[in-house]
């Protein structure tokens, strides 16, 4: 029996839509997400660094649950467990506003979080101890002193790891299907589903998730060129 | 919470087993160690190829990692749902497209670890052992391979934990692993679901954290040796540990 190979059929119409909502609903989950964890990662990297043993050990437990526990479980976790655990008004809201979106930008963008404060740290331990202590004497705050001086330059130096994480980032917006969201692999099993034209819609999701994740590498790639250090 | 995992510790370290298929945390285990040693041949060709020389062997293998490193592990494992009956001609369980999967991702992934360590060889080692007469395989079998994959055991460790953690996804394509199992008595209690996921994540926690220590036990030693802190040194290098 040969084969007959048809991309239109899961493009057109109904399916294509299916598509287009779930390229969509990735996007946005991975939008979202990453900014939850770039504003946490950074958060927790900055008190690490100027807080005590306290703040130090509890972020630690923070960063090694998120990455020695897989994410899938995370996401599991939030969306059953931690879900259960609120009060019924506040679980009915969530489930009315698209709960599953809404946990697995929660469960991603706090996992990625412990990946980029992990990122943010090794670069601020690239900036030299002096200017902090030059920006202090000038008379700057601790988080004046973070914001100005030191962070700025931690990031560009942590900017090739923090593409890599961005890249998985991206990609770990798959997991969301196992709750349901109806992002891209999602979508491209629905079609699957519904056509029985398995190549094809899973060609169709593949390509676009290696397109973006190519993209988002090559823009990496020239960000970290065009905001290197000199002399670095 | 202790009451869940008194009544369904069986589910959760062995699945149905002695009544039906081996499951929970040890066929994870398994899965993990399968799947990483059946990538590890895999792995070495394919970084061989990217730190060759010769085009033809680099630009493939390139092309290779890149696609793996780019698409979701989920995809992987619906296009070996498809692929693998196909190739073998006859339907395969969630275990073996899970292990197919899983060894495909990883030689991507190990390849990316085993080709760093290549490259923090110095290069003049490469040239004296090709100028002592060793041929290329000569070289990479005695003089490469054991120092590249020396220094990267505590990365290859790592890789190991990211393995553990990827075989959750046998929960999408119901392999019986650990967190299927999981999924299994919160489904039979229904009533507690906070307390199932957490031992869940917990579980995972406790195997990966210990990995991961000793994955940075190991560095500190490596680092230590390829220091030469470790190597005794004879009077006359004194100078040299001196001037450090």
């Amino acid at each position: 029996m040969k084969y007959h190979f048809d991309l239109a059929a899961v493009l057109h119409g109904e399916y294509g839509a299916l598509f287009l909502k779930g390229i969509k609903l990735t996007l946005l989950l991975t939008g979202e997400a990453w900014v939850l964890a770039m504003v946490i990662g950074i958060f927790l990297a900055v008190i690490r660094l100027g807080g005590g043993v306290v703040i130090e050990k509890i972020v630690a437990t923070y960063v090694a649950y998120h990455q020695n526990v897989p994410m899938l479980v995370q996401i599991l976790l939030w969306y059953f467990g931690i879900a259960s655990l609120l009060p019924a008004f506040v679980q009915s809201w969530v489930n009315d506003h698209n709960g599953e979106f809404l946990y697995s930008v929660i469960a991603i963008g706090l996992c990625m979080a412990a990946y980029v404060s992990e990122d943010i740290r090794s670069g601020l331990r690239a900036i030299h101890y002096g200017q902090q202590e030059a920006a202090r004497s000038l008379g700057m705050s601790y988080f004046k002193t973070m914001r100005h001086v030191v962070l700025p330059q931690a990031i560009r130096v942590a900017t090739p790891p923090l593409i890599n994480h961005s890249v998985l980032l991206f990609k770990n917006t798959s997991l969301a299907m196992a709750i349901g969201a109806a992002e891209l692999s999602y979508a491209s099993r629905e079609v699957e589903n519904h056509t029985f034209r398995t190549f094809e819609s899973y060609l169709v999701a593949t390509l676009v998730y290696l397109a973006i994740s190519l993209c988002i590498m090559g823009a990496g790639a020239v960000a970290a060129r065009k905001y290197r250090i000199v002399g670095r | 919470m202790l009451d869940i995992l008194k009544s369904n510790w069986e589910v959760l370290l062995l699945g149905q087993y002695p009544n039906g298929p081996l499951g929970g945390l040890v066929l994870t285990l398994i899965l993990s160690v399968l799947g990483l040693a059946l990538s590890f041949p895999f792995s070495i060709l394919i970084a061989l190829g990217r730190t060759s020389p010769m085009r033809l062997f680099r630009v493939p293998t390139t092309v290779v990692v890149y696609i793996v490193r780019g698409i979701p592990l989920i995809m992987l494992i619906f296009w070996a749902y498809f692929f693998v009956p196909l190739v073998i001609g006859h339907s395969v369980t969630g275990f073996t497209t899970l292990l197919c999967t899983l060894v495909v991702y990883e030689s991507a992934y190990l390849a990316e670890v085993i080709r760093a360590g290549i490259e923090s060889l110095p290069r003049g080692q490469i040239e004296a052992s090709r100028a002592l007469g060793l041929t290329y395989l000569q070289t990479v079998r005695k003089v490469v391979l054991p120092q590249a994959l020396y220094n990267m055991l505590p990365s290859i460790v790592s890789q190991f934990v990211s393995t553990i953690k990827e075989t959750s996804l046998g929960y999408v394509i119901s392999v019986q692993e650990l967190t299927f199992s999981a999924n299994q008595v919160n489904n039979n209690l229904l009533t507690q679901p906070f307390q199932v996921f957490a031992i869940l994540a917990l579980t995972y926690f406790v195997v990966c954290f210990i990995l991961t220590q000793f994955a940075h036990r190991l560095e500190r030693r490596i680092h230590h040796r390829r220091a030469g802190t470790f190597i005794k040194r004879s009077p006359a290098d004194d100078l040299l540990l001196q001037s450090e």
